[in-house]
């Protein structure tokens, strides 16, 4: 139904456009001055592009000589064959029939030549400054672009009310809703975004794995909301290792963000919640770094620091290599953490981004622990560290 | 009515009859333009009374349906034609659910008609409608756009032409309408998401370890770039990955074409209606007469290639022979590029030469200035001048300006230089002539030459990590106050470019002059691209009471914010 009135309004509207059109025929103006039409020239009666004819002998006058625009003949017999001597007006090099001086070789106004007998016309034309003008003016805007016109507050006058002009002609209230969305639609969007940074199926000695690393965030630049979680395990077993973090995010700078809140374990063991501060950003040379500290309902402070890097191949193929190390204040035997460098893990990624949102990657993980987090877990029975090959998916919407 | 028109239909078509002849479709279904309409949009507005209706579409690229809106039913929107001293009534019938609006780009009109809304007026609510009416003051080539969300990129865009009161100053045996624009599947607020997600999602253009040889880069450079964590292959935000560029509404494949007879004055009046997109111009074959820029004219000037911000107009004079040529709108970032075809004759085509090399960032992009330290502005920031090693500069001293720089402003340039003689990004070593802002020069004097009283520096800042853009550190949705000015006021602003990206920035209501070694005679404009890393000088009468919208023209760096309100008093009537 719309589209149907529409097409009557395009048909209702299409008459007065052929009409304007017809007042038209071939350009606004009238072909230059020349009785040639094209019409004509097709019928052979006459020939088109010629230099138009209107200002048959040209004139080039001493004083058009001045100004650069022509040059006055060597002698006159040879003035009326002479095409090159044709003043070249802006019009006719708008026609393309002549060059005008370079404009920068030759700054326009105060010469006194042009200001004495400055027609109208010819101000027009911009070639001379009409009378009225104070001849100086031109070395003033010369001398003004030379000299630093100085910074200064607005003038008093423009502070005058009212604050806002259109609030007089169509009533505040009316306004006050234009301005809301006017803000909103400058500056003010809420977007979100989760990125599944790894979702891979780890192969190792004994058991394979699995990790998912993903996090998401929704806010404005400055504030977000950010989830982060990851979830680690061999298949067929509990899952060995999982958190979730809301973190509340704060832009500290043009790459970083710091982020406090809150992270809760649910995987094996003992369930821990901590608090979480941390930083995430981008360093010099675009190394992606995330790091924080955790200070646990029992008192535990442990920290974690992450850093990854794309190294481009070609426009889709992306080598990332990647660190990972924890790190523990003191010896939580419950946890199986010893303390300092708990562990540790280096990987290199491969990915090929089908498209910027979907790459899968494949890679190899080396991962160990060290000191008493490492006796602890031969204790239970796990390894202490190894190599992984790792095969998943990158992705974020 | 009726009857009439199909009667001049056909006197008109008596030019046209030749190419009839040929097999041609009918006119206004055809992608053949004889001059003076834009294709798919066949509609042509004139007359005191206009009546306008805002829709969405089903709009096709290359056969493939999209979601759209438009006016009339068209995109580009209708031609409107209008004359120099008469007066105008708009009324804009919006069928939409959503607000809409519709500013009239480079127009000097009240400000209450400027169509901004929440600046100039409460908006066009859904499914009601308003009037604009003003004078028309002025003539030339023009266009308008909504200024509503992120509508103009959906199609709501559409070219003016005002003829002369008198004679035109521009002769010219027939004309064209360009109006250039992209257009994306992608729904433009996913656009903006997947931008605000990760900044370079679309550039599809980066150094890479294969590629690496291949730049102009040194590896000094390119460390300088990554310690900054700057891309110097981050030209365009938006890319081909994305767009599909068009002419007159017409994909490449589509290829518009418009008419003329060999030996003709051809006024091409070439406008950028693109939401983000900076085009470099050029008809292989052809050398381009730059006669006006954003509607006002200029002293004829020739080139070969010249770069359009988006917003800008320029009227361009070629003088084809007897062949077809091709008229090829590459983008910036040289990802893509919108193709035309101008022939004697329907059907033909000429040779489209391939994408060039896409360019890299340069120093002097980061506000380094010119490695050559000649050319260099000392003047611009005093402390600037006595560091000497250009390698030292810190990249975002904050000491240099006085708004607060927070996390949305990743670089202050240290050594911004006056860029206005450069033909931007991509173009200083392509071979032939291209138009830079120091060519132009005003037909006709400028009517004030008053040495202006005050300098005003507003710095483009942004955040290309984060998708932040704003002006002097403050997005418009943070409320910043406004830019003030006396009327009458004969005010200098300095736009210093604080980023690694060109801004096609846009004062409305206003047209200012670009201090650029022309005294007298500095041409006129509404919209100028500022380079990155360099800024530009402009002197403005602020002869328009009221407030105003002065933004970025990038679509997506308005809508994160990049825009700020100029206000002009006291206001008509008021006590000076």
């Amino acid at each position: 139904m719309i589209r149907a009135s529409l097409l009557l309004a395009a048909t209702t509207l299409a008459p007065p456009a052929l009409a304007q059109h017809s007042g038209h025929p071939s350009g606004a103006s009238p072909a230059p001055a020349t009785s040639c039409t094209p019409e004509h020239a097709a019928m052979g009666h006459c020939k088109m592009p010629e230099p138009a004819p209107k200002s048959a002998p040209p004139t080039c006058t001493p004083e058009h000589a001045a100004m650069g625009h022509c040059k006055l003949p060597e002698g006159h017999a040879s003035l009326p064959s002479e095409p090159a001597a044709i003043v070249c007006t802006p019009e006719h090099a708008a026609m393309g029939h002549c060059k005008l001086p370079e404009p920068a070789a030759e700054p326009v106004p105060a010469a006194p030549a042009a200001t004495t007998s400055c027609q109208p016309e010819h101000a027009a034309m911009g070639h001379c400054e009409p009378a009225a003008v104070d001849p100086h003016a031109g070395h003033d805007m010369g001398a003004a672009q030379q000299v630093e016109i100085p910074v200064r507050p607005a003038p008093a006058e423009a502070l005058a009310g009212p604050a806002d002009a259109a609030d007089a002609v169509w009533g505040s209230d009316a306004m006050a809703r234009g301005r809301s969305i006017l803000r909103k639609e400058h500056g003010d969007m809420t977007v979100a975004k989760l990125l599944i940074d790894r979702a891979e199926q780890q192969f190792r000695k004994g058991r394979d794995g699995y990790v998912v690393d993903a996090q998401g965030w929704i806010g404005g630049d400055i504030d977000k909301l950010w989830l982060k979680t990851e979830v680690e395990g061999d298949w067929g077993r509990k899952v060995e290792e999982a958190e979730v973090q809301a973190l509340w995010s704060h832009a500290i700078g043009p790459w970083f963000d710091l982020q406090a809140g809150l992270r809760g374990d649910f995987g094996e063991g003992p369930n821990r919640t901590h608090l979480a501060l941390g930083v995430q950003g981008l360093l010099p040379y675009w190394v992606e770094v995330d790091g924080a500290l955790f200070l646990s309902s029992k008192g535990e402070v442990t920290a974690r620091a992450e850093a990854e890097y794309d190294l481009r191949i070609t426009q889709k193929l992306i080598v990332q290599p990647r660190v990972e190390a924890g790190l523990s204040a003191q010896k939580v035997g419950e946890l199986g953490l010893g303390s300092g460098l708990t562990d540790a893990a280096l990987g290199v990624r491969l990915r090929y981004e089908i498209s910027p949102l979907f790459a899968p990657y494949a890679g190899v993980d080396y991962e160990r622990a060290f000191g008493a987090t490492r006796d602890y877990r031969r204790a239970h029975g796990e390894r202490g560290g190894g190599l992984n090959l790792v095969v998943g998916i990158r992705t974020w919407f | 009515m009726n009857d009439i028109s199909i009667d001049r239909r056909a006197f008109i078509g008596g030019g046209a009859a030749l190419a009839a002849a040929a097999g041609l479709q009918p006119a206004w279904a055809a992608t053949t333009s004889h001059g003076l309409t834009a294709a798919k949009s066949q509609g042509l507005l004139s007359g005191e009374d206009i009546r306008m209706t805002v829709s969405e579409l089903n709009f096709r690229v290359d056969g493939r349906p999209g979601h759209a809106i438009g006016i009339n039913g068209t995109i580009p929107a209708p031609l409107v034609r209008l004359k120099e001293g008469q007066n105008v009534r708009i009324t804009v019938d919006n069928q939409l659910d959503e607000d809409t609006s519709i500013h009239w780009h480079g127009l000097i009109v009240p400000f209450h008609m400027d169509g901004v809304p929440g600046i100039s007026f409460p908006g066009i609510r859904a499914r009601s409608s308003f009037t604009y009416e003003f004078p028309v003051r002025q003539s030339g080539t023009y266009w308008y756009h909504s200024h509503s969300g992120l509508q103009e990129q959906l199609g709501h865009y559409g070219p003016i032409i005002i003829d002369p009161a008198g004679p035109d100053p521009i002769a010219h045996d027939r004309e064209h309408v360009i109006v250039l624009s992209d257009w994306t599947f992608m729904h433009p607020h996913r656009l903006f998401t997947r931008l605000k997600q990760e900044g370079g999602v679309f550039n599809r253009n980066r150094r890479t370890l294969a590629n690496r040889g291949e730049d102009k880069m040194s590896a000094k450079e390119a460390r300088e770039f990554a310690r900054m964590r700057m891309d110097p292959t981050d030209i365009s935000d938006v890319t081909a990955a994305a767009y599909t560029y068009l002419i007159n509404g017409h994909s490449p494949g589509e290829n518009w074409t418009g008419l003329f007879r060999a030996g003709e004055r051809v006024r091409l009046r070439l406008i950028n209606a693109a939401a983000q997109t900076i085009f470099n111009i050029r008809i292989p074959g052809l050398k381009l007469l730059v006669v006006a820029t954003d509607g006002i004219a200029v002293r004829p000037v020739e080139v070969d290639e010249l770069q359009i911000g988006n917003a800008e107009t320029y009227d361009l004079i070629v003088v084809p022979e007897n062949r077809a040529y091709s008229l090829i709108a590459e983008g910036i970032d040289r990802s893509g590029m919108g193709v035309a075809t101008l022939a004697p004759q329907a059907g033909m085509r000429a040779a489209v030469p391939p994408l060039r090399k896409r360019p890299t960032l340069t120093m002097t992009d980061m506000g380094m200035g010119a490695m050559d330290h000649g050319s260099m502005d000392h003047s611009a920031h005093g402390d600037a001048a006595s560091s000497a090693p250009a390698m030292s500069h810190d990249m975002r001293d904050k000491s240099k300006v006085d708004f607060k720089v927070g996390p949305g402003v990743d670089m202050i340039a240290p050594m911004p230089m006056d860029r206005v003689g450069d033909p931007g990004v991509g173009l200083d070593d392509v071979g032939h002539k291209v138009l830079t802002y120091k060519d132009l020069v005003a037909l006709t004097p400028n009517s004030d030459t008053r040495v202006p009283t005050r300098r005003i520096d507003i710095h483009l800042t942004g955040n290309m990590e984060r998708f932040m853009w704003s002006m002097d550190g403050e997005k418009l949705s943070e409320n910043p106050e406004p830019y003030r000015f006396a009327r009458n006021e004969r005010v200098r602003l300095r736009m210093i470019n604080d980023t690694m990206m060109t801004h096609p920035m846009h004062l409305h209501g206003h047209f200012f002059e670009i201090v650029n070694g022309n005294p007298g005679n500095q041409p006129l404009k509404h919209t100028i691209r500022v380079l990155p890393g360099g800024y530009v000088d402009v002197d403005l009468t602020a002869d328009a009471p009221g407030d105003w919208a002065f933004h970025c023209h990038l679509l997506y760096h308005m809508h994160a914010g990049m825009m700020r309100v100029v206000s002009v008093r006291p206001l008509e009537g008021a006590e000076a």
